[in-house]
């Protein structure tokens, strides 16, 4: 399936001293991790389709530093965040796309302060924004009277207010979008976040993302839609636990897209 | 003689205004022992999330029965006090219900009658508190840092709130003259025909007997605030304005630490020179908090206004799965915490002496620490604006760069970090490799 995506980095276009529109943050989950590097490619294909000039850092990419801070490493949250801002004022980036809420939400509101402003988009709003423009089309394709329930990222949603996108987008797939009982302001986390991922969790008389996945389940829903790689990761081992990988799966809101396309 | 009541109501009011002044000046200094922390900035959308939040209890429906019970409260605490200026007029000056005379009787009718409609409405909602908490038992009041003094301190103020507005009605149900103008005795004329038949003395014994104890009841009241949970019908209003304004992911970055890095990352910097005058002043400490006097002062607002309503720990994905972080305890341990570093620094004559013990450990439990999420559904869930999040981040800055303290997970996770440019141990060189995959 490679020979379809295109992935120029920074410095080629930095070679034919061009600017690319975009930088597409992708993030360590969405390089390394199996899961998560379905979703990136899912995202680079619509990017492709829409033929947005876009570009990646690839190899002089670093972590933000997100995990880190929240663990309370500041000292190396903040040498992440300061190499990583050398790098993007560098290619004198001025827009960044990720499909990562942290990422999004570190660069987006605690970069300023260290020296690196960037209009960031989470490539929900970046790909809702493609379809205003008339650069994208949606169609419901094999999810059309789906029925779909988003489970919000903490930090997209109550982190940073953004809560639409994503929804419009999985309307605009003819599904049927059903909420669960906490969304939105009240979403409950899916337990990976303040670098929980990276740690067995304490004791106590369940997990996190069991306790979600069971709130999603009881919207029903064919498919639990997700904004985040980590968010991907945990409802899709609850789904595991529940033994209802055959019924309902998670998906990621670009890849939703892009396989209604058939890309 | 005849002066007695006033001159006792004269020292009785100055008794409980001056001792409350005594424990505000107390709080204000334990505030003050916080970080100073600069919040000058955005003074319209503070003084709007004030309006709305904390006047116009703009989270507090949020909940919808709770809400609109607490609201009904709320409102007849700031309204019926309009009466407490009439009760302090006439205790001074020794004139009985200053108001009919200064007012025209309809006006005074109507204020009376609406303080007793909402004296009535404010008994039957704190009649539903109580029973929400002690015979629903809704499970937030019985989480286990809701028992002894935090429990009963729920209930007294509940039982205070219903002995004063009974104390209001048979006043005035047993004031024959007002019950005579039969104007404003909305409530108090059914309470009045239960005193039907007793001599007129002896009814005016009972209504001197519950205005006095009325209006001695709010001066106690008013002193129990400093002691109790109750302090957020004062501090909610400053805890809302000077509360954070930035998007909830973002934290803050910590000046120190900048200063450090920078200085890092500066090839012109001389590592070994000696530090230019006054520079080693401006360091801190030390990072995070491992005490009440290392977080900023905000924060130790944020602990005194706490109401113990548990929305916080309802909320909380940690909790709710079982695990010991409750972040009103983060809330209570900080105020707990630092009431003995006041009592302390009372006790020696004005200056902390270490006692042996901390916020850490001693109070919060590392355990606790750890099992957050930082998902933000605790400062969410505040009615007034409170961030537990941001001590349990602070606490983790302690463990992490004063104490080298994290989970050993953790460890490897920042370890990668540091070499590889990414939580796992994978080459930064094959960031790149998924695209040929």
């Amino acid at each position: 399936m490679s020979e379809t995506i295109k992935v120029p980095t920074m410095a080629e276009y930095m070679a034919q001293g061009k600017q690319p529109e975009v930088l597409f943050w992708v993030g360590c989950a969405g390089s390394f991790d199996d899961r998560a590097k379905k979703i990136t490619k899912a995202f680079v294909k619509l990017l492709n389709q829409a033929k947005v000039d876009f570009a990646v850092l690839g190899t002089e990419e670093s972590c933000t530093g997100d995990p880190a801070k929240r663990s309370g490493n500041e000292f190396l949250f903040q040498m992440q965040a300061v190499t990583n801002i050398e790098v993007l004022n560098a290619y004198e980036v001025k827009k960044i796309v990720t499909a990562c809420p942290h990422c999004f939400n570190t660069i987006k509101n605690e970069y300023p302060e260290l020296g690196g402003n960037y209009e960031v988009m989470h490539h929900t709003q970046f790909l809702k924004s493609l379809l205003e423009e008339g650069r994208l089309t949606i169609e419901g394709g094999q999810f059309k009277g789906k029925r779909i329930t988003f489970h919000d990222p903490c930090y997209l949603g109550r982190a940073n207010n953004v809560f639409e996108a994503p929804r419009d987008l999985i309307q605009k797939l003819e599904a049927e979008l059903v909420e669960m009982k906490k969304c939105r302001q009240n979403g409950l986390c899916c337990g990976a976040g303040g670098a929980q991922m990276f740690k067995e969790p304490e004791k106590g008389n369940k997990d996190v993302n069991v306790e979600r996945t069971e709130q999603a389940l009881d919207a029903k829903p064919e498919i639990i839609a997700a904004g985040c790689p980590f968010c991907n990761t945990m409802m899709t081992d609850g789904i595991k636990a529940k033994e209802k990988e055959e019924d309902v799966a998670v998906m990621d809101i670009a890849e939703l897209i892009a396989n209604a396309k058939e890309l | 003689m005849e002066y007695l009541p006033n001159i006792c109501f004269a020292i009785a009011l100055v008794l409980g205004i001056g001792y409350f002044a005594k424990n505000v000046k107390k709080l204000t200094r334990n505030i003050k022992l916080g970080q100073d922390v600069d919040v000058s900035d955005n003074k319209s959308q503070r003084w709007r999330n004030m309006v709305r939040i904390a006047l116009g209890q703009g989270k507090m429906v949020k909940r919808p029965i709770a809400g609109v019970l607490h609201i009904i409260v709320y409102i007849g605490f700031i309204i019926i006090n309009i009466e407490i200026l009439e009760i302090v007029i006439d205790g001074l000056v020794g004139t009985h219900r200053i108001g009919l005379k200064v007012l025209p009787i309809s006006i005074y009718g109507f204020l009376i009658g609406a303080f007793e409609v909402l004296a009535v409405l404010v008994f039957v909602a704190v009649t539903v508190f109580w029973i929400r908490r002690n015979i629903i038992k809704l499970q937030r009041f019985w989480k286990s840092e809701m028992t002894s003094w935090p429990k009963n301190d729920a209930n007294y103020i509940l039982y205070f709130e219903m002995v004063l507005m009974t104390l209001f009605l048979i006043m005035n149900a047993t004031d024959v003259h007002f019950q005579e103008i039969n104007t404003g005795n909305i409530f108090s004329q059914y309470i009045a025909s239960w005193f039907s038949g007793l001599p007129e003395l002896q009814l005016h014994g009972i209504e001197r007997t519950a205005w006095w104890l009325h209006i001695l009841g709010i001066l106690v009241f008013l002193n129990y605030l400093y002691f109790s949970k109750h302090l957020h019908i004062l501090l909610a209003f400053p805890n809302t304005f000077y509360a954070k304004l930035e998007p909830k992911g973002q934290l803050n970055n910590l000046d120190a630490v900048t200063k450090e890095v920078k200085m890092m990352m500066d090839p012109n910097v001389d590592p070994f020179a000696a530090p230019a005058e006054g520079t080693a002043a401006e360091m801190p400490a030390k990072f995070g908090a491992s005490d009440v006097q290392d977080l900023s002062w905000l924060q130790l607002l944020n602990a005194y206004t706490c109401t113990e309503c548990g929305r916080c720990t309802s909320e909380c994905p940690a909790n709710q799965t079982g695990k010991k972080l409750s972040p009103r305890k983060i809330m209570m341990d900080t105020r707990d915490r630092l009431e003995e570093v006041g009592k302390n620094i009372d006790a020696n004559k004005g200056e902390f002496k270490a006692d042996g013990k901390q916020l850490l450990d001693d109070y919060i439990t590392r355990e606790e620490l750890w099992a957050c999420t930082t998902c933000n559904a605790c400062v969410e869930a505040c009615p007034v604006s409170i961030d537990p999040l941001s001590i349990i981040l602070d606490m983790r800055r302690y463990l992490v760069m004063e104490q080298s303290a994290a989970p050993v997970e953790l460890n490897n996770m920042m370890t990668n970090i540091e070499n590889n440019g990414a939580p796992w141990p994978y080459n930064q060189m094959d960031r790149l490799n998924w695209k040929n995959e």
